[in-house]
């Protein structure tokens, strides 16, 4: 397996790190070795936040990312400042309901109106961040569904489970029709 | 708590776990990026292990207060980071001269001052071994993992116990924060050490002995033995003395006492160092850098190696001495101002050129910093 | 020295180094006179000091004692008391140590109600460096740092101890010894944070800069300034003005912090089982 470098941004609030951890925790399932970091601060709530994750056979020692392969933008000013690092040929996933202006001709575009979609399928916008990680996983392959379902399962609190699969769904699914 | 399975976790967590399962029932902190989580673990779990946790008043409190219940027979820890562990300094000094076991976590911040609380430094090497005044011994352990956060805290607790003495784990923030996948030992798998505890009766006792050890027994409080505890210089018994000659017979044991056991104490990893040209000196988050530079460099057929140095204090003198004849360069990268090349020019200065990559600009330092340091030197 | 007060001693350190005409020595036989009466076992009392005259007593008793850092002893106590709530653990402190330098720690222990039995010696100055001014220094007094008069205000400390959670204060003097065991004693049984503020007297850098005689004058001060509680309550306030009062001025017993967290402890074992 090739190394997988992604970066996963938007603002504080959005559940990005824990995206990143569940994300992450899937690819421990499977045996992977994984690092995961973020940045934190005031930029944990509100502002432009990111957290980031390494996913290898082999062990990894450098823990941050430099250029992704994956970029996450769940806001315009996240899409603003890190839109541009990404390796040639990347993947993009842009919350197109959150990010109005992106450009970016190395890279892949997969746009996605994530946080509508919590809104409106689901009637819960903290549920963003599962969709992202599903279409992101679909888009990828980086893990298997199953994996990553596990992964959910393991993270989120009690009684959320319906909402948390349902938002799996309509990620994969979204990702798959595009 | 530990069960054999793969688990991803933060560095801090992997500190906390490894306290508990090193025995430690005792947590006194103050709250302070980025150490804090340790406090926020320790205070869920250690009263589900029938243990203490108290957030103290301030720095200064928390470190008198873990001093405090040490004297009872626990095992006890604090954490803290930058400001914090500048506070700390006057108790660890008390505690380092009256040889009170415990262990202090120092999750490295930038500084000084408030400097960057959510960037991560190596700039606490020296005041790991001089930040308190006098002259005094100190153990210091330094992880480059989540998973050595874990097995270096216990560790560190053993050798608190053992030696009578403070230990620092000497984090980083990168380490501290990060989550690492890791399958960590289990409760039964890990060597657990306790202190040495008098078994003469209480009129015989002598909590500063002289003999053979260096390393006096330690009786509890509220075990008969009435001993007393002081800052102030004292003979074997333990009260105040002035007379040189026991001033100068304490000073030379405490300040020695390790010498007698550095094949326990020191320990380092050494990556394609034996037959290295250029030698790379790293530690901590750093020497995650390194590694990739090796393993990058080597596959160019360029001798580089990577001697990473586990307890930074006391330093691992003896082996990069021996590992320095062979190298003709050595380079020490740290995110300080250059504070552990220090260390290692006076080791090495007669036997190879010692040169530095310093970065302090709340950035970790990148393999290809390092490759390019090395590519300009060859 | 009577022999049940000997045991309490460590004969082998004594004479103290304290001047001569100091009151600490009447104060630390105050608090082995309570002991002695508590019936507290001895293997399992423990004295904590911090630095300043004061803070020498705890070695010339003979229990396990702990000579820590300038302020830090209520810190250290209280590490002592939660890893060990058997204990019975007793602080030695003095007016310097205490409130300023310690003042942060004084006032956290005392919102804890943690079970620890204060006693503040006050001398009104910094005895061991030679006579500067304390935060009970009172207002318009000589010390070496305060050559002009002391231009600041000093502290009312039960006032204090009881604003911060003190369910336990109490002051007697060395010239009231035997109001000073009750109060220490009745300390003792109070389930805890329990203050006596005991008033010393230091003839050697207070007294002889403030003009106060030799130490029989200033125990004799003590003896006219100080108005017991329950006299006071009968007497009119211009009766009272420069007088302070004595005896037992606040009891008010509430959750203990050590027992709470113990029952915390019994709790969650429990709910694990």
């Amino acid at each position: 397996m090739k190394r997988w470098k992604f970066r996963l941004s938007g603002s504080g609030g959005q559940g990005l790190i824990t995206a990143g951890i569940i994300l992450g925790e899937a690819a421990v399932i499977e045996g992977k070795e994984v690092v995961q970091s973020q940045s934190y601060g005031p930029e944990a709530r509100g502002g432009a936040s990111k957290a980031e994750v390494i996913i290898d056979d082999k062990k990894i020692n450098y823990p941050k990312v430099v250029i992704p392969e994956v970029l996450l933008a769940m806001s315009q000013e996240a899409a603003d400042k890190y839109g541009t690092e990404i390796e040639d040929n990347g993947l993009i996933i842009i919350d197109s309901s959150m990010v109005n202006n992106f450009k970016n001709d190395k890279a892949k575009i997969v746009n996605i109106p994530i946080t509508k979609l919590a809104k409106e399928e689901i009637g819960k916008t903290f549920v963003a961040n599962i969709i992202a990680i599903s279409a992101l996983v679909n888009l990828t392959k980086v893990v298997s569904f199953d994996s990553l379902k596990q992964a959910v399962l393991n993270r989120i609190p009690k009684g959320t489970e319906d909402i948390n699969l349902k938002a799996l769904e309509i990620g994969w699914k979204w990702a798959q029709s595009n | 708590m530990t069960s054999k399975k793969a688990r991803l976790i933060q560095g801090n967590r992997a500190c906390a776990e490894g306290a508990m399962a090193a025995g430690v029932r005792f947590f006194a902190g103050y709250p302070i990026t980025p150490s804090t989580e340790i406090a926020e673990i320790m205070s869920e779990e250690l009263p589900k292990l029938g243990g203490k946790f108290i957030q103290m008043e301030d720095e200064i409190a928390s470190m008198a207060c873990i001093i405090g219940a040490s004297l009872t027979g626990k095992k006890v820890l604090t954490a803290s980071s930058g400001p914090g562990i500048s506070l700390k300094q006057e108790a660890i000094g008390y505690a380092c001269m009256t040889e009170i076991p415990c262990v202090i976590v120092n999750v490295q911040r930038l500084g000084p001052s408030t400097g960057g609380p959510t960037s991560s430094a190596q700039g606490d090497i020296m005041q790991a071994r001089w930040g308190t005044h006098g002259d005094h011994p100190i153990i210091a352990l330094c992880p480059s993992s989540v998973y050595e956060c874990f097995t270096l805290t216990v560790t560190a607790v053993n050798f608190a116990e053992k030696y009578r003495t403070p230990v620092y784990v000497l984090m980083d923030e990168i380490i501290g924060h990060m989550r690492e996948k890791v399958i960590l030992p289990n409760i039964d798998e890990i060597k657990i050490v306790n202190r040495k505890r008098p078994t003469c009766p209480s009129n015989e006792y002598k909590p500063y002995q002289i003999d053979e050890t260096l390393i006096p027994a330690m009786a509890d409080f509220g075990t008969g033995y009435k001993w007393h505890v002081t800052g102030l210089f004292h003979d074997e018994t333990g009260f105040p003395s002035g007379k040189p000659k026991v001033i100068e017979e304490q000073f030379k044991r405490l300040m020695t006492k390790f010498d007698k056991y550095s094949d326990e104490i020191l320990s380092w990893e050494e990556t394609e160092a034996e037959d290295a040209e250029i030698l790379l000196v790293a530690y901590g988050s750093t020497a995650r850098s390194a590694l990739d530079a090796v393993n990058i460099l080597r596959s160019e057929g360029i001798k580089v190696g990577l001697f990473r140095p586990i307890t930074i204090w006391p330093f691992p003198e003896k082996r990069l001495k021996t590992l320095a004849e062979k190298a003709n360069k050595i380079i020490v990268p740290e995110m300080n101002y250059g504070q552990l090349i220090l260390e290692v020019e006076r080791i090495c200065k007669d036997k190879a050129s010692v040169g530095g990559l310093f970065k302090f600009n709340s950035l970790p330092i990148t393999p290809e910093e390092i490759m390019f340091k090395i590519r300009e030197v060859l | 020295m009577r022999p049940e007060l000997q045991k309490l001693f460590r004969m082998d350190k004594l004479p103290h180094i304290w001047c001569p005409g100091c009151g600490h020595g009447i104060i630390t036989r105050a608090i082995a006179e309570a002991i002695n009466e508590s019936d507290l076992d001895l293997d399992k009392t423990v004295i904590v000091s911090g630095i300043g005259c004061s803070s020498r007593a705890p070695g010339y008793m003979h229990f396990d004692t702990l000579h820590t850092l300038h302020g830090r002893a209520l810190a250290f106590a209280t590490g002592v008391k939660l890893a060990n709530p058997e204990l019975n653990v007793f602080v030695l402190t003095g007016d310097g140590d205490a409130t300023a330098i310690g003042g942060n720690h004084f006032i956290h222990a005392a919102r804890r109600n943690i079970d620890l039995n204060i006693i503040l010696f006050n001398n009104n100055i910094y005895g061991m460096t030679g006579g500067q001014y304390s935060p009970l220094t009172p207002t318009g007094k000589i010390a070496s740092t305060s050559p002009y008069g002391n231009p600041e205000n000093n502290f009312d400390i039960p006032a204090l101890a009881i604003a911060a959670g003190a369910s336990y204060v109490a002051r007697g003097t060395a010239f009231h010894d035997k109001l000073l065991i009750d109060c220490i004693k009745e300390g003792i049984k109070n389930k805890g944070f329990s203050l006596i503020e005991a008033m010393s007297m230091c003839p050697t850098s207070y007294g002889r800069r403030n003009k106060m005689g030799n130490a029989a004058d200033m125990l004799n001060d003590l003896k006219t300034t100080a108005v017991n509680i329950n006299v006071a309550k009968k007497l009119p306030p211009e009766k009272l003005e420069g007088k302070f009062l004595i005896g037992k001025l606040h009891h008010k017993p509430y959750p203990e912090f050590t027992q709470e967290y113990d029952k915390l402890i019994a709790k969650l074992q429990k709910g694990a089982e």
